[in-house]
């Protein structure tokens, strides 16, 4: 059995380390134990390797130049193309994105983990004078460190688990996809994100569904509403479970109070406007949901404003539940 | 002379690569490179001043709330808001619950590795040590990354998850807590405690917070020898960890977790047995060593960043922050010896700061920070509000926020201009402990620490050891 565990080598670059930290929640079993139930030897990560210094140095470069095999790799961050490579070296001074690309055409499966390696990220915004891309995109568009439209010997395009950070279980269940190999590439959107956490939309399964229904508003971050009119909320167009699945046990943004930012989306962090501020023209949101004819928005957020429940509307723009919903009138439940 | 390069580093965030000068067998120069640059200070210029919320905490994952906490308490100041108490309870624990995580991460999966290597397999110690703590697979492993899950529940509930969350606002939280969900943050603290209790500390917290002294600690270990922090101090013994990795022992800090009667941990600079008010407008950056414009000290108000990655002069993509011009350390034995605890104190008297009591002070500040948490969560007055509303602009130009990450001191300064930031410096823990040399040629406090080292042996483990025990955060000392 341990003969077929895949090999797995998982690198950082230009990325805050936090999808690492994220999948450190892993629940039940814990993250080790969950690797290996899988199937996946991690054969060397920043943060958990015990091999330091020139041994890791030369772990990499065997596998860089073939003499080791290497089944999976992971890259979290952005790669970091800038001033020849300048803005991440090794130690022996070769850039860290030439050691990147030789491995990912080594890898028989490359898996970007996080909106930084899969697409630039956080990394790449505002003027990115550090030249930060995506492994197999720059922002929304193919390219990237390795040029766009990039596939391993297996077939297989990079898996981009975007994220700012990734959810553990969108990334433990797309390596335990690969590692049993039964992740095509019909499996993933056009972006290249997992299908089955990307084809879902974060406003799926929102607590705060009903004060949507009823367009019934919060003003400001932390009030019961629904956040999309006012305060920046991106949960009808960002492609997500989060809602769905919960994090850190029973968490997302919007029970946290607070707005999404469409943090699998390429450009997130240059929205074009304040994160926590929705844009509107005549009174209407920009960004409306994405398959939404605008004039159906209009005409049908104009008859359910009409139809607010006090109840709705009161509680939108208070901090905690406050009005009750009423009691079926007797004889009639 | 010889010279050697050591790296990549891991089991440290981020990266890092150290460059050794030898003479007569030991290190007689250290210089210590961040080779990583990101560039959030001009990531955040342009953007309406709330927007720090959503990048800063970026910066990194494993401080990423004391990223935004300071991002917060400079933003209260630029709108001119308190948090009300809830809110200050709430901010408290979500950035308590962070910072205990990273204690636990630090020493079970970063620190502890190094001596279950083989290089040690001849002392007594070894086969328990290997039993227990190899890396990934060691038996304390999956226990405390279970009980640490249980722990940040607290996140999904309080903050909606970790890392990067955007609930800590310039005027509170946007989570309140009722009642429910109180009695089950209180029940997952409870099982946290347990795990502290009987695996960690093998006693109950307050033991551990009441050791006063080496005696007492020495007592401790030999009471209770199958804990994971005896265990410890027993390797540390047989080691002799305390003459490692001693410093300038300079140390700083700012003020943790505040509270109506002042914060829990004060803000100060120690030096010989004194403390002393932080001189916070005495605190500087310097680029001379770094790839980066400008050479001599420049007040992080008045500093921009250019990077210049063919710098001469340049080792590292880290500033050189000085405070009065001295090169401070700062972590939780420098938060121990401000808050004048009896154990740190006659420790860092009798061999300074060093690898041993800096993991005393990281450990033993868990066993009192989670009888702090248990409080806030009891003072919680569920009726009152959590958040002050945010006035629509800013009604002051420039602001200072700091805070105390894990690993130590965090500043943001900020500036704003026509409603915009216009500038946005930060100084982290680790550029602090980590700096290169200053333009006086003055070298940072691991560059320091490292100097007079044996670092012959293949693996350089004691200057590993010396490196973990400042638990570094490569990714926030660049940012
Ligand atoms: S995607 Fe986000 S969480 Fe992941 S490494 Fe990048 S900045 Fe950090
Ligand atoms: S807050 Fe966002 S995700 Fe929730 S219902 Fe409104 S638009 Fe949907």
């Amino acid at each position: 059995m341990a003969s077929k565990n895949k090999r797995l080598l998982w690198l950082q670059s230009g990325g805050c380390g936090g999808c690492t930290l994220s999948l450190l929640n892993t629940e039940a079993p814990s993250l080790f134990t969950a690797l290996a139930d899988i199937g996946i030897e991690l054969i060397w990560h920043p943060s958990f390797a015990e091999q330091s210094l020139d041994e890791a140095m030369h772990l990499l470069q065997r596998l860089a130049d073939g003499s080791e095999p290497l089944d999976m790799l992971c890259l979290e961050g952005s790669v970091m193309t800038g001033a020849a490579g300048r803005f991440h070296l090794l130690p022996d001074g070769q850039s860290m994105s030439t050691l990147i690309e030789q491995l990912a055409r080594r890898a028989s499966q490359v898996i970007a983990v996080g909106t930084c390696a899969a697409y630039g990220g956080i990394s790449a915004a505002g003027d990115n004078l550090t030249g930060a891309v995506g492994l197999d995109y720059a922002g929304n568009h193919p390219g990237g460190l390795l040029g766009g439209h990039f596939h391993t010997a297996s077939g297989l395009p990079v898996v981009n688990i975007s994220g700012c950070p990734t959810h553990p279980g969108w990334v433990l269940e797309t390596l335990a996809l690969l590692a049993s190999d039964s992740l095509s590439a019909a499996d993933l959107d056009p972006l290249g994100r997992p299908r089955f956490y990307a084809d879902k939309l974060v406003h799926h399964g929102c607590d705060k569904n009903e004060f949507y229904e009823f367009k019934a508003s919060a003003t400001a971050p932390g009030q019961m509403g629904c956040l999309m009119e006012h305060v920046g909320c991106k949960g009808t167009q960002a492609h997500a479970d989060c809602n769905s699945r919960s994090w850190n046990g029973e968490g997302s943004c919007l029970t946290g109070g607070y707005p999404c930012i469409n943090c699998t989306a390429p450009d997130f962090a240059d929205p074009g406007h304040g994160f926590f501020s929705t844009p509107q023209v005549a009174g209407f949101p920009v960004g409306l949901p994405t398959d939404m004819p605008k004039a159906w928005f209009v005409a049908l957020s104009t008859l359910s404003k009409s139809a607010t429940p006090t109840r709705v509307r009161q509680n939108a723009v208070l901090d905690r539940l406050t009005v009750p919903p009423s009691l079926p009138k007797k004889g009639k439940a | 002379m010889s010279r050697r390069i050591l790296g990549p580093f891991n089991r440290v965030e981020g990266d890092l690569n150290i460059t050794l000068d030898f003479a007569d067998g030991k290190v007689s120069a250290a210089r210590v490179t961040a080779p990583l640059f990101r560039g959030f200070e001009r990531i955040l210029l342009g953007r309406e001043p709330l927007d720090a919320l959503a990048i800063v905490p970026r910066i990194c994952g494993i401080c990423s709330v004391s990223q935004s906490v300071a991002a917060a308490h400079a933003l209260s100041q630029l709108y001119g808001i308190t948090p009300p108490a809830n809110g200050q309870r709430v901010l408290n624990l979500i950035h308590a619950v962070e910072n205990i995580a990273d204690h636990l991460s630090h020493f079970y999966l970063f620190f502890m590795p190094d001596f279950a290597r083989a290089d040690y397999q001849q002392h007594g110690w070894h086969g328990e040590t290997l039993a227990r703590f190899k890396a990934q697979s060691g038996s304390a492993v999956a226990p405390m990354l279970e009980a640490r899950a249980i722990l940040m529940r607290f996140m999904g509930s309080l903050a909606g998850h970790w890392p990067h969350t955007l609930c800590l606002q310039p005027g509170g939280v946007t989570k309140v807590v009722s009642a429910a969900e109180r009695v089950r943050l209180q029940q997952w603290l409870r099982s946290f405690r347990r795990f502290l209790e009987q695996r960690t500390f093998g006693q109950p917290l307050e033991a551990i917070a009441a050791l006063d002294g080496q005696a007492a600690l020495e007592h401790y270990r030999a009471q209770t020898p199958a804990a994971d922090f005896a265990h410890f101090l027993h390797i540390a013994d047989s080691l002799q960890l305390q003459q490692l990795g001693r410093s300038y022992d300079h140390f700083i800090a700012a003020a943790a977790y505040a509270g109506p009667d002042g914060p829990w941990s004060p803000a100060g600079l120690w030096q010989q047995g004194l403390s002393q008010p932080l001189p916070q407008e005495q605190i500087s950056e310097d680029n001379h060593s770094s790839w980066l414009a400008g050479d001599g000290p420049s007040a992080p108000l008045h500093t921009d960043t250019v990077p210049l990655p063919d710098k001469a002069e340049g080792y590292s993509w880290s500033k050189a922050p000085r405070v009065a011009g001295l090169a401070a350390e700062t972590g939780a034995l420098a938060r121990g010896l401000l808050r004048g605890e009896p154990l740190l104190n006659e420790m860092v008297a009798s061999a300074g700061g060093n690898v041993l009591s800096r993991v005393v002070a990281r450990l033993t500040e868990v066993a009192r920070i989670v009888p702090l948490m248990e409080h806030w969560l009891a003072a919680l007055e569920l009726e009152q509000p959590f958040q002050q509303p945010c006035p629509a602009s800013a009604v002051h130009n420039s602001a200072v926020g700091l805070t105390e990450a894990a690993r130590g001191m965090l500043g943001h300064w900020v500036t704003l201009d026509a409603g915009r930031i216009s500038r946005y410096q930060i100084i982290a823990p680790t550029t602090w402990n980590f700096s290169p040399r200053d333009s006086k040629e003055l070298p940072g406090p691991l560059e320091k620490a490292l100097e007079g080292v044996d670092a012959s042996d293949p693996q350089a483990l004691q200057v590993q050891h010396i490196v973990r025990s400042f638990d570094p955060c490569q990714v926030c000392t660049t940012h």
